[in-house]
């Protein structure tokens, strides 16, 4: 029974105590605090892309694109693990707005809206069009006109605390929009000795913020067969860059991507006698994480250097509670020569330490948590403070495409830092707990009789 | 229990400890035996083995060379479990410097003692009686109203009484003192001394270490060691 009631109060009387719950609660804090705002960060950037890119991308990087893609479409639909499908065209061409007369050269999207708001997050996206987003290239002064819909940081611009400023009523801008048209086989649409440019005006109809920051400074969305006719997609057998598809619940992505995958291969061997066939080469069937790995892959990796890093504060953690319990138990070797000159075993020195080891960790971890709970609850409101008192901000809302640092941890991440604060705490102490179970009482008694 | 009535009996028992490149010889072979309700004082100058003979006789330190038995049976045969279980029940030790553990209250460190000899389980059964018990002892020597005091809050007496009643909880055969008294004024280290006296008419057997001859005096047998070997008694 010494062994339950001696760790309480070695762990209230020990000043040394604070010292060890002070090193654990800090770096509870730190590793609750740093993965909540960092996995927030990861996984809003990685559910962002995927809201935008759906499940699964059957795509080719050329510019040509390939063709059939309608009827591969009638196929997808058919399936029962597909949820919706929306053909796409990315390309790239200069947009130039007509009242300012300035030039860029940016990225085009196609879409039909009736089916990519059904397969991708783009409704929810939209500004004027939020309730009937089908409508999204129909400006609202006149629907009949040809609409665009622009990223959001290419038009409106962003107060100090990443709000945009967005206009009240829909502004009447044009834009003239060029593109060089490409032949099935890839070489430019000429017209007698010249190349031939496809150009055609675009009404603002919206304005779309996707939340990736990129995207948003970069796009223009038009509807997919004006694009189309633009790009010279329509020449032939109709063409396009991509097909985007929703899997419904319950089937898992990397299963049915796989199904999707089989699919194409299929398809690919039936339309081997297709003119267009040599554009089926460059096509892939790859997840929303596959096709984003160049921007998703850096900020998983970022992840695991963050684990590590954070491996290293647990290491230190380890090597702090080892010192402080070396010292204690030096400070306790009276009483642990007392208790041996009773009856005590070493087994049962070792319980006492180390379930005051435990009680450190817990104790620890609680106020690190509760620490770190206080402070996420508070960081974004602590960021305005500081912004208003100071100018700092963490991240600049005009540069980055942040609303609110991420700070809801859950449940299971205070949790599992909680357990390896506990265990920490065992490993740290479990070599000065061996040393105090070996103490020899008569030396130790005898020294500190002198 | 022996035939012969001793309780703890020494052959032959020989200890040495390193000091530097040489060894320090302290005991060199001591025969002894103690018997059944024996007050028993050891006494000798300042390194002559007292502490180390007494630390020994209770299981806290091994000889180098010769056997210790309690009644008749050797404890160098006993293991681990046996020798912390024969620490617990059969001795009783009382330090010069009283050793009380300081996080702890009075009636605490008396329980010390059967809360080591119970498990939780045991304790929970038997804490009552326990508890009854220390507070009897407490009461006996005059400690009643100290009992949720913390060591540092008494005085030397109070202090060493109160190892004498964690020495006496779990009822030992014998109750090993080390200069009991040597940390006190004469008056309360007299107290102290007539505790002793009193443990030993009820038929307590004790082994006092001191080296003063008007504490020893009070002894029935006093051993007189010099040079590492039993000199008289």
């Amino acid at each position: 029974m010494y062994d339950v009631i001696l760790p309480f109060k070695l762990f209230k009387s020990s000043r040394l105590t604070i010292l060890a719950v002070l090193a654990v609660a800090v770096s509870v804090f730190i590793v609750i605090v740093v993965m909540t705002v960092m996995n927030g960060l990861t996984v809003d950037f990685i559910n962002k892309n995927h809201g935008f890119y759906s499940d699964c991308i059957v795509s080719t990087d050329s510019l040509v694109g390939f063709g059939h893609y309608d009827e591969f479409i009638t196929t997808l639909w058919s399936r029962d693990f597909v949820e919706s499908v929306s053909p796409v065209i990315n390309t790239f061409g200069l947009v130039k707005s007509e009242s300012s007369g300035r030039n860029a050269a940016l990225s085009l999207m196609g879409i039909v809206p009736e089916s990519h708001i059904k397969t991708t997050d783009f409704a929810q996206s939209l500004y004027y069009h939020k309730d009937n987003p089908s409508f999204a290239f129909a400006p609202s002064y006149n629907p009949q006109l040809s609409g665009c819909v622009i990223g959001v940081d290419l038009l409106v611009e962003r107060d100090q605390w990443g709000r945009y400023i967005q206009w009240p009523y829909l502004p009447r801008w044009s834009y003239g929009i060029t593109c060089f048209p490409l032949t099935p086989k890839g070489t430019l649409v000429k017209t007698g000795i010249s190349v031939s440019a496809n150009t055609k005006t675009f009404y603002y109809s919206d304005n779309s913020n996707s939340g990736l920051a990129k995207i948003d400074s970069t796009m223009v969305y038009l509807p997919f067969e004006q694009l189309q006719s633009l790009t010279g997609m329509d020449i032939g057998q109709k063409r396009t860059s991509a097909i985007f598809i929703k899997f419904k619940d319950g089937f898992g992505i990397d299963k049915s991507v796989e199904k999707t995958a089989d699919l194409w291969k299929e398809f690919v061997g039936q339309k081997s006698d297709s003119a267009v066939a040599s554009l089926f080469k460059n096509v892939n069937v790859q997840d929303f994480r596959s096709y984003r790995r160049e921007t998703i892959a850096p900020m998983e990796k970022e992840q695991a250097m963050l684990l590590l890093l954070f491996l290293l504060v647990g290491l230190i953690t380890v090597f702090i509670i080892f010192v402080i319990f070396y010292m204690i138990v030096g400070a306790k070797n009276r009483d642990i020569g007392i208790l041996k000159s009773i009856g005590a075993s070493g087994f049962g020195i070792t319980r006492v330490f180390l379930r005051y080891a435990v009680l450190t960790g817990l104790v620890g971890a609680v106020v690190g948590i509760a620490c770190a709970l206080i402070f996420l609850d508070n960081v974004n409101s602590l960021e305005n403070w500081l912004y208003v008192k100071f100018g700092f901000q963490m991240w600049n809302r005009e540069i980055y495409a942040i609303g609110e640092i991420p700070n809801r941890p859950g449940v299971a991440l205070p949790l599992e830092v909680a357990a390896a604060a506990i265990a920490a705490c065992l490993f740290g102490a479990m070599l000065p707990t061996i040393k105090a179970a070996r103490q020899n009482c008569v030396d130790v008694l005898r020294v500190n009789q002198i | 229990m022996t035939e012969n009535n001793n309780i703890l009996t020494c052959q032959r028992i020989f200890k040495s400890y390193p000091m530097g490149a040489v060894r320090l010889e302290v005991l060199k072979g001591i025969d002894l035996n103690i018997g059944i309700g024996e007050f028993v004082a050891v006494k000798g100058a300042s390194g002559s083995g007292k502490s180390t003979l007494l630390h020994i006789l209770g299981a806290l330190d091994k000889p180098d060379k010769g056997d210790v038995f309690f009644e008749g049976k050797r404890l160098s045969a006993f293991n681990g479990k046996k020798i912390n279980e024969f620490r617990n029940r059969k001795i009783g030790f009382v330090f010069q410097f009283y050793h009380l553990l300081d996080e702890l209250t009075v009636l605490q460190n008396v329980l010390l003692a059967p809360m080591v000899r119970f498990g939780a389980i045991g304790w929970l059964l038997g804490s009552a009686k326990a508890k009854k018990n220390a507070l009897r002892l407490l009461e006996e020597l005059g400690l009643s109203e100290r009992i949720e005091h913390k060591p540092y809050q008494l005085s030397g007496g109070e202090r060493q009484r109160v190892a004498i009643a964690r020495a006496l909880i779990n009822e030992p055969d014998v109750i090993l003192a080390d200069e009991p008294t040597g940390n006190l004024d004469s008056e309360t280290g007299n107290d102290i001394l007539k505790v002793f006296e009193k443990l030993h008419s009820t038929g307590q057997t004790i082994v006092m270490v001191t080296h003063d001859d008007r504490i020893a005096q009070k002894a029935s047998r006093i051993i007189r060691l010099a040079d590492g070997k039993i000199a008289s008694g």
